[in-house]
């Protein structure tokens, strides 16, 4: 079976949801620990959402050098699908596998919410299942998810098409009326350029069972399977 | 030789500071006027062991570069405190 691996840090808190969303969808979830240098052989790795560390010195600071990060760089740089989830997402860019960081909420509220986001390239992981312009109804909670980059960097970034999914209405149109947190953009998730690592502020393993709620996250869970051999 | 160092951690110039802007947005409200460009970093202490100053102002750097700053949103200086070790 498929196996998908879920890093625990301390103060992780989405890391069972993770896990529980990866089992509905059909794969193995297999926990892994910050301190231990072992990804167990699995076939993909997802950073969780929650407040590593205690998000202390700056959301994802710390968890960046845990000892399974070195692993999950390299995992990563060797071509292995990876998926940061909110603080992950942040621990992405601190590792430098994503440009640019994430900041505090231009509203300085935390945002507890149901958003939607529009999926913006097939070129990664989480989309290579989808359709240019399908819709998504995800949540978000974060307090920090403003996305920034210097004026270069954000201009490299749209022009290689990096932007995997960005806020929109619920029509689909993205504007500054339909950015939740300040975000550049409306950038909600992010890749790299060979698109096996993901970065995104919004919640997919919380929206994947249709007993709870909309189920925007599971065709992005799911393209992350398939891209690993869990068939459709 | 031990060195103490001060760490100041600004957010660049020209990003968003949230927060700096919450405090500045506020002042009015608290009775203080003519105060702008309010921006929030970082302060932080930290003594350093190594053979010389040389050594202690490059390892303190490093680890200010590294890991106390983002330098994608962050400038960081670091400062030696004269006499205090």
């Amino acid at each position: 079976m498929t196996r998908i691996g879920v890093v625990t840090f301390p103060g992780s808190l989405d890391d069972r949801d993770a896990r529980n969303a990866i089992a509905f969808l059909g794969a193995e979830p297999v926990a892994l620990w910050h301190a231990d240098a072992d990804l167990q052989v699995v076939d993909a790795v997802v950073l969780p959402g929650g407040f590593s560390y205690g998000d202390y010195l700056r959301c994802g600071a710390i968890a960046r050098f845990a000892p399974i990060m070195a692993q999950v760089s390299a995992f990563a740089e060797a071509g292995g699908p990876v998926l940061g989830i909110c603080n992950g997402f942040q621990v992405l860019c601190e590792a430098g596998l994503l440009p640019g960081a994430l900041i505090r909420n231009d509203s300085m509220k935390f945002l507890c919410r149901w958003v939607d986001l529009r999926v913006e390239t097939l070129e990664s992981v989480v989309t290579s299942g989808l359709s240019e312009g399908d819709l998504l109804r995800v949540p978000i909670k974060h307090g920090e998810g403003q996305w920034i980059a210097s004026a270069e960097e954000i201009a490299r970034v749209e022009g290689e098409g990096l932007v995997a999914l960005r806020y929109c209405s619920p029509a689909g149109e993205v504007s500054p009326d339909w950015n939740p947190n300040g975000t550049t953009d409306n950038i909600a998730g992010l890749r790299n350029a060979r698109g096996n690592v993901v970065g995104m502020m919004p919640h997919p393993e919380h929206a994947v069972d249709p007993d709870l709620g909309p189920t925007g996250g599971a065709p992005l869970l799911r393209s992350l399977l398939e891209s690993v051999g869990v068939e459709a | 030789m031990k060195q103490r160092f001060e760490v100041v951690v600004s957010l660049r110039p020209g990003l968003a500071d949230p927060a700096g802007r919450a405090v500045e947005e506020s002042l009015p409200t608290l009775g203080f006027a003519g105060v702008s460009d309010v921006r929030i970093g970082k302060h932080i202490e930290l003594v350093v062991e190594a053979p010389d100053a040389a050594a202690a102002e490059t390892l303190a750097a490093q680890v200010a570069e590294k890991v106390l700053s983002n330098p994608v949103i962050e400038d960081v200086r670091v400062v030696p405190v004269e006499g205090a070790e």
